[in-house]
């Protein structure tokens, strides 16, 4: 691990601050994924600032009638709360769907968010990759690509977005608050939160230089029947090979958003709209313009398969 | 380097230390309670789980500076060769391990899994999200999927928990 500084940070605006004014700072809350690839020199922070004292830790209920998740509240908290267990079904069982218990008691939901995108490729720092070292090429096309991205890809970057709980909080339309440097907040929809890779993969979010996570905010409840269905290799603590998130009401119409397909979670307005006419219209439009390659073409009629067994359920 | 003061096993511990010493790396090669183990050093296996504020984690994630004031329980805190804790002995009882050295790490997750399920928090295999979570071999399994055992004790270490939790094994 390269050295850095270190500091604690006494207020959202005060960490942003520093986060702009020290060359080459991160934040750092839970730290499991950060230090993970500190210690393989793939982070090379000069500076930590640790926002971990910082009181945004609280779920509050908003005048809307929604919920406030500070940027600080343990991905093992959130999952647990007894509001999110009712009203919000579909990111409790994400966010129990993804890492292990030790890793959700430590991670956040600003730096779930904030997890880098990957691939084995990006771990091994003898191959080339765009998103490590930008415009080095790209190891994973042409090479073992069974878990990586089908829709949204570029000649630049083929990884796929690991949360589980990010499918949710899309699903959910979720908002990003933020601040910034200059002291000023601003709110993100999270749909706009995480970027495609286009040819700079390396940028994977759309937060200025700086800019700090304070809370992610829940618009009030929706309703309907929540499911989210994870495919994996093992039964549990790996990567989604493609997840499905749905909220499916009584009258068949609902919202469905994708997991491991794509460098962010996929949603499509028009497949949403196809919700009461079954799983096969849904994923015609979810997989539209779909461009796998040879090793893993079969998550596309995975997705068909696992929709369909979860729109099954949802009426079950 | 950096000064810290946390508190491990009880006693008030002050270090100074480069920046860049996880917590297991404080305990291993600075405080030496050694029960604690590396393994992946990544998160990956748990053989490094200790608990922290009543919490389980990855002591090999974190960095030691980050724990200022927290209260560190380590292997060598749950009990002793002479006064083993419950779980140590339903263990040692279950044949719960074979070569030892996820041992550790498995008994301190498993010590707070117990605490997690009687907090009322769910888990994957929970059936209803809002239910008090159910004390199964599917719950265990799920729960203690962090904590990885390469000689396959797992069935030993399910008996063995469930044992202490007060089920049949």
């Amino acid at each position: 691990m390269k050295s850095f500084t270190y500091e604690r940070a006494h207020s959202p605006a005060a960490a942003a601050a520093a986060a702009a004014r020290t060359q080459g700072a991160k934040f750092i809350a839970g730290g499991t994924n950060l230090l993970d690839l500190m210690k393989l020199e793939i982070e090379t922070p000069a500076h930590l600032i640790d926002v971990n004292g910082l009181a945004l830790d609280k779920i509050e209920t908003t005048a809307e009638g929604g919920l406030r998740i500070g940027a600080l509240v343990r991905n093992t908290d959130l999952a647990a709360d007894a509001r999110v267990r009712r009203d919000y079904g579909l990111l409790s069982r994400a966010l129990l769907a993804g890492a292990s218990g030790q890793l959700r008691n430590k991670a956040t939901t600003a730096g779930n968010l904030l997890q880098r995108t990957r691939c084995p490729y990006f771990y091994d720092t003898n191959q080339p990759c765009n998103k490590r070292q930008p415009g080095s090429g790209c190891a994973a096309i042409g090479g073992f690509s069974r878990q990586h991205a089908v829709l949204g890809a570029s000649e630049a970057c083929i990884a796929t977005h690991p949360s589980d709980m990010a499918v949710a909080m899309i699903a959910l339309d979720a908002t990003v608050e933020t601040v910034r440097p200059d002291g000023t907040t601003r709110s993100i929809p999270i749909a706009a939160f995480h970027r495609l890779p286009g040819d700079t993969p390396q940028v994977e979010t759309a937060l200025s230089p700086g800019e700090f996570i304070t809370a992610v905010t829940l618009p009030k409840p929706v309703g309907g029947t929540h499911i989210y269905h994870k495919v994996r290799d093992r039964a549990s603590y790996a990567f989604a090979l493609i997840s499905v998130g749905v909220i499916v009401q009584r009258d068949g119409t609902g919202r469905v958003v994708l997991g491991g397909v794509a460098h962010k979670p996929w949603r499509v307005a028009g497949a949403d709209a196809e919700m009461p006419r079954g799983a096969k219209a849904v994923t015609e439009r979810l997989l539209s313009g779909a461009k796998p390659t040879r090793e893993n073409a079969f998550k596309l009629p995975l997705v068909e398969r696992t929709l369909g067994a979860v729109l099954r359920q949802a009426r079950s | 380097m950096s000064k810290v003061t946390f508190s491990v096993n009880g006693a008030s511990r002050e270090l100074e230390l480069d920046t860049r010493t996880t917590l297991l790396d404080a305990l291993r090669e600075h405080l030496h309670l050694t029960g604690t183990k590396k393994g992946c050093d990544h998160g990956q296996c748990g053989a490094c789980t200790v608990i922290v504020e009543g919490r389980r984690i990855n002591s090999c994630l974190t960095l030691a500076v980050m724990h200022q004031g927290d209260s560190i329980t380590t292997i060598e805190g749950l009990g002793t060769p002479a006064n083993l804790h419950p779980m140590q002995a339903a263990f040692v009882k279950h044949d719960g391990f074979q070569c030892g050295y996820c041992t550790p790490g498995q008994i301190c997750s498993a010590v707070a899994v117990l605490g997690e399920i009687k907090a009322g928090i769910p888990s994957h295999v929970s059936a209803d999200l809002t239910a008090q979570p159910e004390l199964t071999a599917a719950e265990l399994r799920e729960r203690m999927s962090g904590n990885i055992c390469r000689c396959g004790a797992y069935s030993n270490i399910v008996d063995a928990i469930t044992e202490v939790a007060g089920g049949k094994a």
